[in-house]
């Protein structure tokens, strides 16, 4: 597993009951990188969610690598958005067709948020990602 | 007496623990629960009494019809009208589609059709489609500052701009605010134009007597109703009923077919193509005698009491703002507090095993109105106590604490 990603959720893994993980994930997503506004076009709007929630999928050519950026007005899509984000971003498509993200949110607990009821678009956005990957592999 | 511990007791469901916390179900405008005898019902009909209704002559045939228009009579006698003037359908959404598709060969190019800027999705689309087919116009009622449809302006409006339909809540579902019906139901009168009522909130809540309220046409939902799932209906004037087009065709809705031509029943039957959902409406017919058995003043008595309760409580909170009218309230309460997300919050209360709904509720008109993107609703229902609310409070101010 990559690095960005174990950082991130360390504190998660280690969290005392549901609460404090909910709080480590809302901490994540206060410090995910602000999304340029001009990124924030329809196309990067992720469909049947009931929050907002914007997904940017670039593809970096030189590195052979998967450039993401996201947002969300609500706190706890976007600090998920933001483990995402740590995920995926920077890996080459093939790297990235090997991740398997629900056992990455099953392992922390979190797969409720990957049900399609949820409504939140937390499998649509890991989807649209796969997508691009199997597209550039 | 209204004995609250008896009925908790008779909705198995609410038993359950949420996130190993005893749940506190407060989403009841969204679905109610079903008493242990509905769910009875379902199950001894599918093992013991599993027929079609109005065909074969077998007595398992015989007696599922018997029991299934038995239905029709016990839910004619909760709104006060005959039996023939109710169709069953598979809920409100199709009863207001029922209606509207109906009405088609009755209203012309230039017609008005009027609705209200409160209603749900399914009392807004199906007229837009109404009118779209035909060339008609869809205007909008008056509403007050506080999201009241304004019942003295609606009446001036209606006469003066004089709709051939007019299709307004009896309660609000994101709200809870309670239509004065009556002054917009008489100027429908006054300039002969139809009234379609959308019961599907109120149902439950206010016990209508129809044949008091005087409406053309009122819909219901099943579900809503302590009922099964997928079943609802529509209570129709009979002569006004009878005369609109079948939305649906085929069989049982026939008197006789020759391969060219087909006449069709008499209203109920006209309307009802098909193989109806019998369990469900057997079930039905003990969720209304579930309903009938309580004393429908103690019953409104019980949940204005723990609806206030909610409203003092939730308005002690610093913060919160609450969108929903204090007082004529079926028990809906729709609130946000400060900035924060709707969703953040209901995703937080499930946590505490609170269960209420986020987000715009199918009436986005009203978010546009309120320049919100969503509100959290918590809805009460008879079986909800003022621990309820107490639980509500509690999850609500510990979800704060984690987003503070």
């Amino acid at each position: 597993m990559n690095s960005p990603f174990q950082a991130v959720t360390k504190d998660i893994e280690n969290a005392a009951g549901w609460q404090q993980k909910y709080r480590q994930i809302m901490l994540l997503g206060k410090q995910l990188p602000v999304m340029p506004e001009a990124l924030k076009v329809d196309d990067a709007l992720v469909k049947g969610c009931e929050s907002k929630v914007w997904l940017y999928i670039d593809f970096d050519h030189t590195e052979n690598s998967l450039v993401l950026a996201g947002d969300s007005d609500t706190r706890i899509v976007k600090g998920l958005l933001a483990l995402i984000l740590a995920l995926y971003n920077g890996l080459t498509p093939q790297q990235a067709t090997q991740i398997n993200a629900y056992d990455e949110f099953e392992r922390l607990g979190l797969i409720s948020h990957l049900s399609p009821s949820r409504g939140n678009g937390i499998k649509a956005m890991v989807d649209k990602i796969q997508a691009m990957a199997e597209q550039k592999r | 007496m209204f004995d609250i511990a008896k009925i908790r007791a008779d909705f198995p469901l609410l038993k359950q623990q949420i996130n190993g916390q005893p749940l506190v179900y407060l989403d009841s405008a969204a679905t109610s629960h079903k008493p242990q005898a509905v769910i009875d019902a379902l199950t001894h009909f599918y093992s013991a009494e599993n027929a079609n209704v109005h065909r074969g002559r077998h007595t398992l045939s015989d007696n599922a019809t018997r029991k299934y228009e038995q239905a029709r009579k016990s839910l004619a006698n909760y709104f006060q009208v005959e039996s023939n003037e109710l169709v069953w359908t598979k809920g409100a959404t199709e009863s207001i589609n029922l209606i509207a598709n109906g009405l088609t060969s009755k209203l012309k190019a230039g017609d008005k059709v009027a609705i209200s800027a409160i209603e749900h999705h399914a009392n807004i689309v199906p007229w837009q489609q109404l009118v779209k087919r035909i060339g008609a116009e869809l205007i909008v009622l008056p509403i007050t500052s506080d999201l009241v449809i304004d019942a003295q302006q609606c009446a001036e409006f209606i006469e003066q701009h004089k709709p051939k339909v007019v299709a307004i809540t009896h309660a609000s579902n994101t709200l809870g605010n309670i239509t004065d019906l009556a002054p917009i139901i008489q100027a429908c009168k006054n300039i002969n134009a139809i009234s379609v009522i959308d019961g599907a909130q109120a149902a439950m809540h206010l016990r209508p007597n129809l044949r008091e309220i005087d409406c053309d046409f009122y819909v219901f939902s099943a579900h809503k109703m302590l009922g099964p799932t997928g079943l609802g209906g529509l209570y129709g004037r009979f002569e006004l009923l009878n005369s609109l087009d079948a939305y649906q065709t085929g069989g049982e809705m026939i008197e006789t077919v020759s391969l060219t031509q087909s006449n069709f029943r008499e209203a109920p039957g006209k309307f009802e193509a098909g193989t109806p959902n019998i369990a469900g409406v057997i079930a039905f017919t003990e969720a209304i005698e579930y309903l009938t058995s309580l004393n429908f003043q103690q019953m409104r008595q019980h949940e204005h009491t723990v609806f206030s309760y909610a409203i003092k409580q939730l308005s002690a909170i610093d913060g919160i703002t609450i969108y929903s009218q204090h007082h004529n309230n079926i028990g809906n309460i729709s609130f946000n507090y400060k900035n924060e997300h709707p969703f953040d919050l209901a995703t937080l209360l499930d946590g505490f095993g609170v269960a209420v709904r986020s987000g715009h509720h199918c009436t986005q008109p009203i978010m546009s109105q309120l320049s919100i993107s969503g509100t959290v609703r918590a809805s009460f229902a008879l079986y909800n106590t003022k621990e309820d609310v107490d639980a509500l409070i509690t999850a609500l101010k510990n979800s704060i604490e984690l987003l503070d």
